[in-house]
This record gives structure tokens, sequence and C-alpha cells, in this order.
């Protein structure tokens, strides 16, 4: 079974060299005048104020959280699935109070507000 | 995968594992640290696999590097010192940590060393999935309720403290 | 022609006829593994390649005789060979680099978006037999690969030092992973029905009746799910280029703008794939239909549909506003993939 990996791992590879063999041939045909005006950021044409390095408001923090969490509960989800057909009721109540439980929490997060992006 | 070819995949994963996880503890920027956090976090999945136990590779890779780092990323964008090259990631405890990681270090060998491992004589798992389903939801049904409400926890108590401006 | 037919047989007499070489002039077996992951390898890199390009024509000649243009028309026969020049130009244009850049994830970033796009090849189901790896986990993986590119997005926009990229990319990002849950609930529907994620499995399972029939709101949210996973319009926030000139490839160009864009289509039909295989029956034919195709072009036929409705989208439908794209996501398509699970359930625990 490891052995079906190693496509996986020789996807990988074709992907990153598939990317650099596209470097390399930019390298070796590319012209090169290099000056200050161009390597500048690009600003549609004004002088950029500051660095582009600024702090962000909270709620993509906010939004990534919710996100994780919700990623780790169908996480939980597939194993579930897999075995629905052979376990039947039972699985399917269990799922369904797993489910209501974290439907509180996306319902709190919604009465809180923070599914809002103003 | 047995033998020399399981043993050469080891020590690659291994390898590049641990060098990820010191350039996540050495590097001054941020990002670049995080970045090779999901360098690691690869690698680690990479050893999951050699060890038969692909669901919790995937999980690995969809959780830790899908999710966790990029919420680490987000983060790193509420900082504002994130661009000051001159950041040190130590302090002036360095000594006493060394000290403490080598002590823990330590340890970990002895136990291991000190255990003995009985490998069970089951088969190995070809489809792990439906056996962890099966486990997950027979054996071990009041774990798996109580996690969705330690994640419910973690969602209440994450809005809680965030959104303490909060009308 | 019946070999096309039968692929599992060509494939394993293909195997049958390298191992007997092998055997016959004692050639180790190693060198053969490495020579059929070579060929491989190389087969599907060229078709991503081709395919983009012939997807890129697709989109603008589609957009033009949508808005009652003629789209490119000089190069080549009606344009044919447009793509082909605007690649031969992207590869010789000159590296600009900004000054302020963080160079090194400057160059990674177009790395970290490819290389997913180009693993998630592993395992689409183009015919019986027809599959680099049919993995146990293909679904799960698939959706593990696409979660990294998103690493690749934030790279990118970050370390172009410029305030538009950064905005594009966080944008994107938040864009992503929100549209990612509502696609694995999508996806959880069919997992019930077939209780596996090989993809093979998953198409043998509709051989008399296709998913899409059983999941209609699941393939509907699919489809809105993977719109925006491609951060395609309407949904294509990252690129707005009314308010971000153009997200977070605003300061790539060249080669390395063109890696974006060979990922982005990339994407788009592997995507369609998988949707192809998730709800219309993958290499299937019609049930009931009696046109006798190829396993392949059956599968071709139904990607390419899709991957029409997705430029149809694009060209149809205004840019939706930002947080009206957040809000449709988590306060409709989340709840949505719930209620879908739950009816599915509900309906196979009463059969």
């Amino acid at each position: 079974m490891p052995e079906d990996y190693l496509w996986v791992a020789l996807f990988l590879g074709v992907g990153v060299v598939f990317v650099a063999g596209g470097f390399i041939a930019n390298w070796v045909a590319r012209p090169s005048h290099p000056s200050d005006r161009k390597s500048s950021t690009y600003e549609c044409g004004e002088l950029p104020i500051g660095t582009s390095w600024i702090q962000f408001n909270v709620r993509y923090y906010l939004f990534a959280l919710i996100f994780v969490i919700f990623d780790v509960e169908v996480v939980f989800l597939f194993p579930w699935a897999v075995v629905f057909n052979q376990l039947g009721l039972f699985a399917f109540v269990e799922m369904v109070i797993f489910i209501a439980i974290l439907a509180i929490g996306l319902i709190y997060a919604w009465r809180k507000g923070i599914l809002k992006w103003v | 995968m047995e033998g020399i070819g399981q043993i050469i995949t080891f020590y690659i994963l291994a390898g590049i594992a641990v060098i990820s996880a010191i350039l996540v503890i050495s590097l001054r920027n941020l990002v670049h640290c995080v970045i090779s956090l999901a360098l690691m976090m690869l690698a680690i999945a990479g050893l999951y696999i050699t060890l038969f136990a692909e669901f919790i590779a995937m999980v690995q890779i969809l959780i830790y590097i899908g999710a966790v780092v990029v919420l680490f990323l987000f983060l790193i964008m509420l900082t504002l010192r994130l661009t000051d090259k001159d950041i040190k990631q130590t302090n002036e405890q360095k000594g006493i940590s060394f000290i403490l990681a080598g002590l823990l270090l330590f340890l970990l060998v002895t136990v291991l060393n000190r255990t003995s491992w009985n490998i069970s004589p089951e088969a190995v798992v070809e489809n792990t999935t439906s056996k962890i389903g099966n486990l997950l939801l027979t054996t071990y049904v009041f774990p798996f309720e109580l996690i969705s409400v330690v994640l419910l926890a973690c969602l209440i108590g994450a809005i809680v403290i965030a959104r303490k401006d909060k009308d | 022609m019946e070999l096309l037919f039968n692929t599992q047989e060509l494939i394993d007499s293909i195997n049958i006829f390298l191992t007997n070489l092998c055997w016959n002039y004692n050639i180790p077996s190693w060198i053969l593994t490495v020579v059929i992951m070579a060929v491989v390898a190389g087969i599907v890199a060229g078709f991503v390649a081709v395919n983009t390009m012939m997807l890129v024509l697709a989109e603008r000649k589609i957009a033009a005789h949508m808005q009652d243009r003629l789209g490119p028309m000089r190069v080549g026969f009606h344009g044919i060979l447009q793509t082909v020049a605007d690649a031969i130009k992207l590869v010789l244009k000159e590296n600009i680099m900004p000054k302020v850049a963080d160079k090194t994830m400057f160059f990674l970033a177009p790395i970290i978006v490819f290389a997913p796009a180009m693993m998630a090849y592993v395992i689409l189901p183009w015919s019986p037999g027809i599959i680099v790896s049919d993995l146990n986990l293909g679904v799960l993986y698939l959706l593990a690969v696409g979660s990294i590119g998103v690493i690749g997005i934030i790279m990118a926009g970050w370390s172009s030092g410029n305030k538009y990229s950064l905005l594009g990319g966080m944008r994107s990002a938040a864009q992503v992973v929100s549209y990612e849950v509502s696609m694995v609930l999508s996806i959880l529907g069919v997992i019930m029905l077939t209780g596996s994620l090989k993809m093979g499995e998953l198409v043998n399972a509709q051989k008399d009746i296709w998913y899409i029939c059983y999941q209609p709101l699941g393939f509907l949210l699919y489809l809105m799910a993977a719109t925006a996973e491609c951060n395609r319009a309407p949904f294509d926030m990252p690129e707005a280029e009314s308010e971000l000139v153009a997200g977070f490839h605003t300061e790539y160009g060249g080669i390395k703008f063109a890696m974006f864009f060979l990922a982005e289509y990339a994407n788009i039909f592997a995507v369609s794939a998988v949707c192809t295989t998730l709800f219309l029956g993958g290499w299937q034919g019609i049930p009931g239909l009696p046109i006798t195709l190829p396993p392949i072009v059956w599968f071709l036929i139904k990607t390419y549909a899709i991957v029409f409705i997705f430029m149809w989208f694009r060209w149809t439908y205004p840019r939706v506003r930002v947080d009206q794209l957040m809000t449709f996501g988590w306060k409709l398509l989340v709840p949505l993939g719930f209620i879908n699970i739950l009816i599915t359930g509900l309906v196979m625990v009463i059969k």
C-alpha cells in the first residue's frame, strides 16, 4: 500500500520539476534590462507609501478558526460515511448528535455576528 | 516497501522533518518559520504512510497543513512586528531551555529503550478508514461524541476571547 | 479500436508484454518501474500543458461569442495557435522581481500552487484500468492535496510586498478555506451511498443510476463550492481587477505568472473530472442510451461539459462582493450541506 504513494511522490516531483523547467527555460531565453522603476512596487503609478506588510483585521483569524474546527469535524465524518451503510440507524443517531452539538456552535457564531464580514 | 527501501524512505523523511523543525525555531522571519512548519508536517505525513496509516497521513495534511498552518499565517498577519528583520526567536532563558530540552530528550530515549514493544500479531489493515469508522462508532462512541463537545468549547471560547469589544 | 473500449485488457496486456520483455532480456524490474513512471509522468504533464492551452483558447472563444465578438482570429485558423504564441511569449519575458519582495518565497509560491494541482491527477479515473494510482483514500487524498494550494496563494500575496497582492492573497485564502467545508459536505453524501473512497469503486457503483439523481443538492453544492475553490467568477474575489489590480499575482509576470495560470486551469479540469466521477457516472455512458463510445471519450465529454459550465458562469454572473461571498458560504452552503447529509442518512435508514 505505501507503494501506491510512490506515485504521489512522483507527481509532487513532476509538479516541482515542471515549474523549475519553465523557470530555467525562461532564464535561458529572457532579456535582462533591470531598472529601478521596473522593480518598484506596482501601485497603479503612484509611489507606494509605507510597507505593504500591514496589520490585518481580526475577522480573517476568526474565519480561519471556525474553519479549523469544522475541518476537524468533517474529518470525523469521513470514517462515519464509509461505514454508514453497514451500521445503519445506530450510526445515524450518533452522527445526528455529533452534528447537532456542532450546529449549536455555528448558530452561536451566527448570532454573535462572527459570520458577518463587514 | 520492505527492507532497504523502507529504511531509506524513513531516513529521508525523518531528515526533512528534523531539518525543517530546526528551521522553524531558528529562522528570523515568522512567515518563513510557518512555511517550514508546513514542510515538517508534510514529511510527517509521509512517515505515517510508510507505517500503513494512510488515513492519519491524509488527516495530517488536511488539518495541519490545510488548516492549522493557514490559521498561523492569518495570525501572523495580525501582528505588526512581522517585518522586523532583527526579531530574535530566543531570549535570555536560552540556556535553561536547552537544559530542559536535553532532560526531556534523555527521558524519552530512556522510556523508548526500556519499553518492550509488543508487536500486534494482527495483520496489517488494508482499509484503515472503515476500520477507524467501525471502532469510532462502536467501541469508542463516547469519546467520539465528547469530541464534538470539545470542538464546541473551542469555538465558543475563541469567539468570546476574540470578540471582547462586542456591543 | 476494440482496445479503446476494453482499456483494462489493454493495460493488462501491456503489463504482461513488458514483464516478459524484462524476463527475456534480463532487465532488472526496477528499471521497468522507473521507465513506466517516467512515461506516465511525461504523459500527464504533457496533458496538463496542452489541456491548459486548449482551455485558455476555449475560454477566450466562448467569452467572445457570448459577448458577440470574434475573439482571437490572427494566429492560425480562427486563432487556434493563439495560446501557443502566448506561451512562447511568456517564456521569453523578462524576469521582474520587485525590490521589496521576499525573493525565496516569491520563487517558491508558483511551485507550491502548481504542485498540488499536479498531484490531483494521480487519482483521476480516465477509463477502466487507466488511473495513475487508485488510492484507497481517493476522495480524501484529493481534498488533502487541494488544501495545500492555499499556502502557495498566501505566500505569493505576502512575498510580493504589494498591498494589493497581500489583500488579494488573504481574501483568496479566506474564501478557499470557507468553501472547502461546503465542498467536503457536498461530497460526503456520495460517500455514504458508496461506502468507499476509491475512485474506481465510486464509478462502478453508478452503473445503473448516476448519483446526480440521488444527490441533486450535493451536485449543486459541489459545483458552487468548486467554483469558489478555483477562484473562478463569480467568486473571483482574489483577483477582483476593479479593486485589487490582479490580486495575489499582481507582481508576477512572464513565466511565473504563467505557472499560476497553468495551475488554475489544471485545477479546473481536475475539479470537473472529480465532479464527473462523483456525480455523473465517470467513464460510463448514459444508462439506457444505446450509444457506445469508448469510456475515455465519455469521461472527456462529461468533464469538458462541466468545464464549459464553469466558463458559462464566468461570463453570466457579476462578481459578488466579499461580504456576500462569506455570507453565502457560511450561512447558506454549510447549513445546506449538513441538511443534505441528514436527508441522505434519513432516507438510507428508512430504506
